[in-house]
């Protein structure tokens, strides 16, 4: 079992939990990811790592709360416990040879993107940080991002907050407003990192994508999260989870990644059942 | 007198069209009547052919004698002094190509039923001793263990009886390695897999889940951080195969691995279960191995109406066992043989409509001694399918091998070890299972974890 020690909510769907895994924490790098069970009955999630303390022995994790398991942990407080936590998995982002980069970040993917740009920042590299939110009301990470940023533009949808437009107007402005960017860094929902990519392709900027696709085990043994990458199958549990953004097949991931839709919206139903069960039987 | 019967006593079954709708146990076992009387049909040659062809040298003739005269303790003893693992043996083990290939009673008519045999043996003491092992007293000395299948356990076993202090790592959040994610509850109930491990713990096995290990902690760090004085390495052949034909990255297309841990480690045939699986109407299960059997019957219990294996050769040339061949053909599963399929068809919203398939003819036997399949050009067809599962065969897992110097592995990825002890290249790192021989079967795997728990031992005494 594995305790919660710090719970914050940084919006209304996006949720921080600190989580006890001393084996986790003391190898964990940016890039690499855990996967979590809540309970027995829990599906694995895989979860990239948003933050380690191999003193304290803990990991933080960040999420939106978009289906059964990532609503079923976002109920949880600090002090209770989940049942499975298995990492570092995957191969941790490499850094070697940049001098300066821009890390961008689409919603709660900054969550990813922050660890990304705190490692670049630590190692001497210049960043430009870019997230992009919807609206003003789920910007997460400001200040965080700020600390660890050389520049940090925020955008949104709709113009509530920062400036108005996409991440990848912004990155393309930097671009040719003469940055040069020995790599770009792209975390966020699928067409993002997809756009992003297609962004940079021109310019012949290495571009880094980070792939959460759907998977069991995330040691090579379920082939469930398997992507094309240059043609060729790839898994991005031990292959990945960061690919060369110019050589995934975006569309592909997408349509996979949507395989459970119909039956989670069915499962759902069932699944807040089974939150009340669990719920009266705490009271009592 | 023996009894000269011709025909093995038979097993009770469910009946075909009531089991391929639930996942409860297929094969019911004998009860004592059936057991002592079957007992009966064993000759008990001076010879012993049958302990031969047992990977790990069951006493057979022993242990059915005991039974014969009703003394099943005498039995089970017998047994388990070889074996570790009988409930699990009786149940899943080939026996029509081992032990039971070699049984004199097999040359006119069937062979005895060892396999029935040793399972009513495991289940009769599990129902009426049931006693938990005592811990061994220890002598001081620490062994890891990677990995939580047959040759792991097995490995594990026999060391905490030597006194052994075993920590035994797996990767998943229950350990069992396939015989949980893989072999099928109606197969092979988890309860008796489950048993097993609290039999090792009882000897002081400490089970660590959630333990990547090449991951979170590498076989160096294992031996000098935490001080463990061996290890064995039973990590398995966990590495889907894919044919490299269009259309297998559309929704709907599985691997056997993954459909049947969605289905039997994490239980997506229980409605308290949050696992997701698609909703097949009609599904290929590509192969001819125990694991396509089990792949295609879990299938037809998912609620599938259609469900088809697709393989290459003929029915002769299936690695399946009989038994699985049988009960699948039983249970409605249809088998298109001498097929390969070349291509899986896109429904044009990206998800699984078809599988295309060439037929084949036998030609000349290939290095397995199976006669190799050829393409007939142009006899191409479809079958209608919304869910394929790819069953052709798995691989070693490199995470520990790409981890660990000096840890040699042959071109197929499996382990290279001495022959003799089973040591890896790498002093004091054993390793056993499919992780060295590449897929094979739970009583090999067994045997290998048995050699190296006793060359370990040998090592660890004179170190």
């Amino acid at each position: 079992m594995f305790r919660i020690v710090n719970k914050k909510e940084l919006n209304s769907s996006v949720t921080l939990l600190e989580i006890e895994a001393p084996f986790v924490a003391k190898k964990a790098k940016a890039g690499q990811f855990i996967i979590f069970r809540v309970d027995d009955y829990s599906e694995r999630v895989p979860l990239t790592i948003a933050d380690y303390d191999r003193e304290k022995g803990t990991v933080t994790i960040i999420f939106q709360k978009v289906g059964l398991s990532t609503n079923l942990l976002a109920s949880k407080e600090v002090g209770d416990t989940i049942r499975d936590f298995v990492g570092p998995l995957g191969i941790a982002t490499e850094y070697e040879g940049y001098k300066k980069v821009a890390v961008v970040g689409g919603g709660v993917g900054c969550a990813i993107a922050y660890p990304q740009a705190k490692a670049l920042h630590e190692l001497g590299v210049a960043v430009d940080v870019i997230a992009g939110f919807r609206n003003k009301d789920i910007v997460i990470l400001e200040e965080e991002m700020k600390a660890v940023a050389d520049n940090y533009y925020l955008m949104t949808d709709d113009g509530t907050k920062g400036e108005k437009g996409f991440v990848t107007d912004k990155l393309k402005a930097l671009i040719e407003g003469g940055n040069q960017y020995d790599a770009v860094i792209a975390i966020g929902p699928i067409p993002m990192m997809k756009f992003v990519s297609l962004t940079t392709k021109p310019f012949g900027i290495k571009t880094i994508v980070s792939l959460n696709p759907i998977m069991i085990d995330g040691t090579g043994m379920c082939g469930g999260c398997r992507v094309t990458v240059g043609g060729k199958i790839k898994f991005a549990c031990v292959d990945g989870p960061d690919f060369d953004g110019h050589e995934v097949d975006f569309d592909e991931l997408m349509n996979r990644n949507s395989i459970y839709k119909e039956q989670e919206a069915e499962m759902a139903k069932t699944h807040i059942c089974r939150m009340d069960k669990l719920a009266k039987e705490l009271i009592h | 007198m023996a009894n000269m019967s011709l025909e093995k006593i038979r097993m009770p079954e469910q009946a075909p069209d009531v089991r391929n709708k639930n996942f409860e146990e297929v094969a019911l076992g004998y009860t004592k009547e059936m057991a002592m009387e079957e007992a009966t049909r064993c000759l008990n040659c001076k010879h012993k052919p049958c302990v031969s062809g047992c990977p790990v040298n069951v006493r057979i003739p022993e242990f059915i004698a005991e039974i014969a005269k009703g003394d099943f303790m005498a039995a089970y003893k017998i047994l388990t002094s070889t074996n570790a693992l009988p409930a699990v043996c009786g149940r899943v083990c080939p026996q029509e190509s081992q032990c039971e290939s070699k049984c004199v009673r097999g040359i006119k008519g069937e062979p005895v039923a060892i396999g029935r045999l040793e399972r009513f043996v495991a289940d009769w003491y599990m129902a009426n001793c049931d006693e938990m092992p005592e811990k061994p007293v220890q002598n001081g000395k620490k062994v890891a263990v990677i990995g939580s299948g047959p040759s792991s356990l097995t490995c594990a076993s026999d060391l905490a009886k030597a006194g052994y202090a075993v920590t035994v790592f797996e990767a998943f959040h229950t350990a069992g390695g396939v015989l949980v994610y893989g072999i099928p509850e109606f197969r092979l109930p988890k309860a008796i897999v489950q048993k097993e491990i609290d039999k090792l713990a009882a000897m002081g096995v400490e089970v660590m889940t959630n333990m990547v290990i090449g991951k979170v902690l590498s076989i160096d760090e294992i031996i000098e951080d935490m001080g463990f004085d061996a290890v064995f390495i039973g990590t398995g052949a966990g590495l889907p195969s894919f044919m490299n034909i269009p259309g297998e990255a559309l929704v709907g297309v599985y691997s056997a691995n993954e459909y049947l841990t969605r289905i039997n480690l994490m239980k997506a045939y229980l409605p308290d279960y949050d696992t997701p699986l698609r909703k097949s109407k009609a599904v290929a299960v590509v192969g001819g191995g125990n694991v396509a059997m089990d792949a295609a019957r879990c299938a037809k219990r998912m609620g599938a109406e259609k469900v088809y294996i697709v393989y290459r050769r003929s029915e002769k040339e299936m690695p399946a066992r009989l038994e699985e061949v049988h009960h699948a053909k039983e249970e409605g599963i249809e088998f298109h043989l001498l097929r390969n399929p070349v291509k899986i068809l896109d429904d044009g919203k990206g998800q699984v409509c078809g599988i295309e398939c060439l037929k084949m003819e036998l030609g000349e036997p290939d290095a397995s001694g199976r006669r190799s399949p050829v393409p007939i050009e142009g006899s191409n067809y479809v079958i209608d399918v919304d869910t394929v599962v790819m069953s052709i065969g798995t691989s070693p897992n490199p995470l520990i091998r790409s981890t660990t110097q000096g840890l040699e592995a042959n071109r197929k990825g499996c382990l290279v070890v001495n022959e003799e002890t089973n040591q890896t290249t790498r002093e004091g790192v054993y390793a056993g299972g499919d992780a060295v021989t590449g897929a094979a079967t739970v009583i090999l795997a067994m045997g290998a974890g048995k050699k190296a728990a006793a060359a370990i031992d040998e090592y660890l005494k004179n170190k």
